[in-house]
């Protein structure tokens, strides 16, 4: 359609200043490169590939209907459905899927160097990921706002939905896992970060009992005073630090913290929503896009150097962050900023409902993606501006660099990443920290970035602060991710369990809350405490895993679609969500492949199980080392029995799809179509249509 | 319009336009906000009692209090936060 008309000569210029700024990045780089290069070559693909690829994608292949009548016109009730004007469900829509995810892999990834994760984001963006969000929140729209378990089974059948559900509550375990680690590591012997963030909790339930009962519903309001205790908190943290008699209340190991966390998250889950979570989750929405903003505006004025080499030594698989190399491990170290099989959790079910017309699918499903795609890139900014020796300093486990500062420079500064023991005990003291040594998870890497970003775009000085509120800001989030994650994994496992015993599927009977959320923190809990006690960090471990479920459930979703686009006529376009998804199969099943059968133990599992047992065996382990071999042996088992269960799932599900696909070509398929009927949108071309404020209309 | 603008004496036309811009930038300044308060479902009451009234008056409509309770408890019952 675009082809045949002229092109305006914006779309040109667009298009030659990304080719410049992608050839600036790729392949002239210098010493360093400047940071605009690389936003500007982000942001104009994102242009182009909105403008010309989502627009042919809306157009040819999905067919989308301005004229159809939406599930939130059809079935408008005022409370889940609600016809919604198209930015405000954009807002909510990049609100949801805007985790931690894209801001923690693409600063693990970063060991690589700047070059392979920044490609990966960009093409995984534009081709993969945000394809798939607008692909199932099309086909989840045209189904009265199903989810993806549902269309799972309706379109692959029982085997299909199964996998969907038994997927996305692992993955969601290990998600919540993860995060907890990164928690954990970012506020380890840190009064400052451990007390601001203990001080968002009894301001969480501030502002929530404030919303519920002194002015209800008032968002705005209990937010505005919310974020003014929050800044409150991050300045009291620094007195926090120097006081005599409070600070050592808040300096702790690991292991208390991920107890606390743990004793929290089943609190916050059996809690009722609107003390805790709701609050938490307004704050943290706030916090998290006002920061976004913040830091691409200063990225874009400040335009710093990029000091990470575009492509490091690490490529061959022995980075210190994370083992195996860059095939295929970029590709699942970073899921969520290209693609991440988490949104289709969201494109399906909660936002279908509130779209006014199918036209909005492109902005809310595609654009949104795009957005953040950038996030990602910013991450990836952020780790990359700072020295690669600093950087590794950070980032790497005390199992590999050792826990003496010393010694650790040393070991980096000898990869050719120079570092000096002063520099980062000088880092460390402007950030307010004891040390910056070994805090792995990406957390604090990116909060030092943030922190000396924004510290200069204001005039420099108040380092701490910043890194402060950096840490505030990833943990307000990743907490808020854990909560919600922790109950929509209690629902799950309620639905499940009610199948067998039908009193515990009674989602409102509290033995069933309390028996359920006890199993869902306990099964993250287990994941978090092994994490806490590895020597390696336990991110290295945890990281992969939760990629290849990531990877797995985009690949269920893009299954769906592709299954769907065939069986609606559509497979000369099959192709579009095809693609993708036979690259993610490709690539998780060689990344699980390796973790199972690699015979490095920094990379396969089983190895690294054999590896630890030898040693235990042999008596060569140190006392403490030795205590928690046995413990760490059976996790890494366990880890590999989870690896191979996704690989099973991914293949099930794309073999339901293809046998399918094959029945519907040969003429045999008996399913009927799952789409709702067409019916005529009263909203389109009548009044509504030039109304101004349109998200009124169901009003 | 604000009705003012066309009543009483004939205004200066420097001062119509200065009247007109004011109105426009207050008009932009609402609609940021009533945007603003959307997004955050600060206005979600007065959309459910505007659509409550309309469509079943004789029924009593829920307090704020519990309006926003079951909103909330509505809202956080499924997938609403991703990784």
């Amino acid at each position: 359609m675009t082809s045949r008309t002229p092109l305006p000569w914006f779309w040109v210029l667009i298009a030659l200043l990304g080719a410049a700024s992608l050839a600036q990045v790729a392949v002239f780089r210098g010493e360093t490169v400047n940071a605009a290069w690389l936003l500007a070559a982000a942001v104009c693909t994102y242009l182009l590939a909105y403008r010309f690829y989502s627009a042919w994608i809306a157009a040819k292949v999905l067919c989308v209907d301005a004229t159809r009548a939406t599930p939130a016109e059809r079935l408008d009730n005022g409370r889940d459905f609600v016809p919604t004007h198209k930015w405000v469900v954009f807002g909510h829509h990049f609100a949801a899927i805007a985790g931690p995810g894209p801001l923690i892999g693409p600063t693990l990834a970063a060991q690589f160097g700047y070059l392979p994760g920044t490609l990966w984001i960009l093409v995984g963006g534009v081709l993969g990921g945000a394809v798939q969000d607008m692909v199932i929140l099309f086909l989840s729209t045209r189904r009265d706002g199903r989810s993806i378990g549902q269309m799972a089974r309706d379109e692959l059948g029982n085997v299909g939905g199964a996998a969907a559900l038994i997927g996305t509550f692992l993955i969601m375990l290990i998600l919540i896992a993860v995060l907890g680690l990164v928690v954990v590591n970012a506020m380890k012997h840190s009064p400052w970060a451990t007390s601001t963030v203990a001080a968002t909790i009894p301001i969480a339930l501030v502002v929530g009992l404030y919303l519920r009962y002194l002015r209800p519903g008032r968002v705005l309001e209990g937010t505005t005073i919310g974020l003014v205790l929050l800044a409150l908190a991050v300045l009291g943290g620094g007195w926090v630090s120097t006081h005599d008699t409070l600070a050592p209340l808040f300096d702790h190991d690991a292991l208390p913290l991920a107890g606390g966390i743990i004793v929290y998250g089943f609190a916050a889950a059996v809690l009722p929503v609107w003390l805790l979570l709701a609050p938490r989750d307004y704050l943290s929405t706030f916090v998290k896009l006002g920061t976004v903003l913040l830091l691409a505006v200063c990225i874009a004025v400040l335009r710093p150097e990029i000091h990470m080499p575009a492509v490091t030594q690490f490529v061959d698989g022995t980075g210190p962050i994370f083992g195996g190399k860059l095939f295929p491990f970029v590709f699942i170290t970073i899921a969520c900023g290209a693609i991440s099989g988490f949104h289709s959790l969201i494109s399906s079910g909660t936002t279908p409902k509130l779209l006014t017309s199918e036209a909005d699918i492109r902005l809310v499903g595609y654009g949104s993606m795009l957005l953040e795609s950038l996030v990602a890139v910013m991450a990836l900014t952020a780790a990359t501006v700072l020295e690669p020796g600093v950087y590794f300093a950070i980032n790497s486990p005390a199992g590999v660099v050792g826990a003496d500062l010393t010694k650790a420079v040393k070991t980096i500064s000898g990869w050719g990443f120079p570092v000096t023991a002063a520099q980062m005990q000088g880092l460390a003291e402007q950030m307010g920290e004891a040390t910056l040594l070994s805090r792995t998870g990406g957390a604090p890497s990116l909060a030092v970035g943030t922190a000396s970003i924004l510290s200069a775009a204001f005039g420099g000085g108040l380092l701490a602060v910043w890194y402060h509120f950096a840490i505030m800001f990833e943990v307000l989030f990743i907490l808020t991710t854990l909560d919600a994650g922790t109950r929509v994994g209690r629902f799950m496992l309620q639905d499940m369990l009610g199948n067998v015993v039908p009193a515990l599927g009674r989602t409102s009977w509290y033995p069933s809350v309390l028996l359920c959320s006890a199993l869902v923190v306990a099964g993250w809990g287990y994941f978090l405490y092994v994490g806490v006690i590895d020597p390696n960090g336990g991110v290295n471990i945890l990281w992969p895993l939760f990629g290849i479920s990531n990877q797995m459930l985009a690949s269920i979703a893009l299954a769906v679609a592709t299954g769907t686009l065939v069986r609606t006529g559509k497979a000369r376009f099959a192709w579009v969500t095809g693609l993708p998804l036979a690259w993610l199969a490709f690539i998780t099943t060689w990344a699980a492949g390796e973790k199972l059968f690699s015979a490095d133990p920094r990379v396969g599992f089983l190895a690294a199980a054999r590896d630890l047992s030898d040693k235990l065996t042999a008596g060569v382990l140190p006392p403490e080392k030795a205590a928690v071999a046995p413990q760490l042996i059976f996790n890494q088992q366990l880890d590999a029995v989870l690896t191979a269960l996704f690989v099973c799932l991914l293949w099930t599900v794309i073999g339901a799809m293809l046998l399918g696909a094959r029945r519907h070509l040969a003429g045999t398929c008996t399913r009927a179509s799952s789409e709702a009927p067409y019916q005529p949108s009263r909203l389109v071309g009548g009044q509504f249509h030039g109304a101004a404020g349109s998200e009124a209309a169901g009003s | 319009m604000s009705p003012h603008l066309g009543s009483g004496e004939p205004a200066k036309p420097q001062t119509l336009a200065a009247a007109a811009l004011r109105e426009q930038g207050a008009a932009a300044l609402r609609a940021l906000l009533d945007t603003v308060r959307a997004l955050t479902g600060d206005d979600s009451y007065e959309r459910y009692l505007a659509r409550h009234r309309a469509l079943h008056p004789e029924v009593p409509a829920l307090s704020p209090a519990d309006f926003y309770a079951s909103e909330i408890e509505r809202r956080y019952s499924g997938v609403s936060r991703c990784c």
